[in-house]
């Protein structure tokens, strides 16, 4: 089970720039770790982030082995229309998270 | 030779009992001696990795479970009716003839009412359950009950947190109570107030409770930990709730 949180405005001005908050659970084993018999333990990461804004590509991120457990990303885009942004997250072992979120542009 | 090794028993079982706790208006938080960053993370809920365990605790509360088919909703209503509880335990339990803490009441819960499994320590259910109740005490500050059957428990804590241990042959209050404010490595020492637990830490990349705090404290200074659920534990977490009374809980807490 994993969980993501989204936050940004209810509402913002059209041509207006807004924060949006994201965090997710994943473990981001960096796979340089050994486990409790000397064997390695798998590397398990999410590898992209994307974002979409009205089906516009507005933000994506490559993440490395180098990014903490449970990432917390922020980003801002500029107020177009009124719609839903969308987020996905994939990664090893067939990960993949998908969230939306709805904006008012007043 | 007799009175005299007596009147020295006497005398040291008084310094133990006459330590001086913190006082009240000097008491300070381990979020006061973390950066900027941090504290950020900590205040704002789209920040502070906590709210990932709150999320699935708020669905277990509401989920029916065990033989029982009872949820916690079913018996206690509401989540914030729990407003205060985690800021007065660890408590007496008539069952246990003894103080439980809060993991170990949620626990009980579980065998008893749900006749459900009991989950395993720092498992993610627990930890998650724990954290939701918890958040609905922030702010609240913390109140020890007032329970005459805790006291002998609450001396053993103090006895506890006040003997030396392990190769490093050190007491928790040497650093706690006598260096707080100083540092240690890098670090400064905290107080040590159990504020804001379960607690993110960003060592541990996880929320982790305070026995598993502790156990950090115990291999720090080479002493062999006890095992999850140890009464030794829940002895120290009565007497650090109580040398912290007063004071508002903050959980989930984020410490680096």
């Amino acid at each position: 089970m994993s969980n993501a949180l989204i936050r940004l405005p209810k509402s913002v001005k059209r041509g207006e720039v807004f924060e949006v908050k994201t965090l997710i659970q994943h473990p981001m084993e960096t796979g340089f770790r050994a486990g409790a018999n000397g064997t390695m333990i798998p590397r398990d990461i999410i590898e992209e982030f994307l974002c979409t804004y009205n089906g516009v590509e507005v933000f994506r991120l490559k993440m490395s082995s180098a990014i903490a457990a449970n990432p917390f990303v922020s980003f801002f885009t500029t107020a177009t229309e009124t719609g839903v942004l969308f987020f996905r997250w994939t990664g090893d072992n067939g990960f993949k998270m998908e969230e939306t979120a709805s904006i008012t542009v007043a | 030779m007799k009175p005299r090794a007596a009147l020295l028993a006497v005398l040291a079982l008084a310094a133990t009992v006459a330590r001086a706790e913190i006082p009240e208006a000097e008491r300070r938080s381990g979020y006061h001696d973390m950066g900027p960053s941090v504290q950020a993370m900590q205040d704002d809920d789209a920040a502070n990795p906590g709210t990932l365990w709150l999320l699935q605790g708020e669905a277990l509360w509401d989920r029916r479970q065990g033989a029982a088919a009872k949820s916690c909703a079913d018996c206690h209503g509401a989540a914030s009716g729990l407003a205060g509880v985690a800021a007065r335990y660890p408590a007496f339990s008539g069952v246990s003839s003894r103080p439980i803490d809060l993991e170990q009441r949620i626990n009980l819960c579980r065998t008893d009412n749900q006749k459900a499994d009991a989950w395993a320590y720092e498992s993610r259910e627990l930890l998650s359950l724990s954290a939701y109740v918890a958040r609905q005490s922030r702010d609240l500050p913390i109140a020890p009950p007032a329970d005459p059957r805790l006291a002998p428990f609450l001396a053993a804590g103090a006895d506890l947190f006040a003997r030396r241990q392990g190769q490093l042959n050190l007491s928790c209050a040497q650093c706690h109570d006598d260096n707080h404010g100083k540092k240690l490595a890098a670090a400064t020492i905290p107080q040590a107030h159990p504020t804001g637990y379960p607690i993110y830490r960003l060592e541990w990349q996880s929320l982790g409770s305070l026995q598993r705090r502790l156990r950090n404290c115990l291999i720090g200074m080479r002493a062999e930990p006890y095992a999850y659920g140890a009464p030794e534990y829940v002895d120290l977490e009565l007497y650090l709730m109580s040398r912290a009374r007063g004071m508002p809980l903050e959980a989930p807490g984020v410490r680096p």
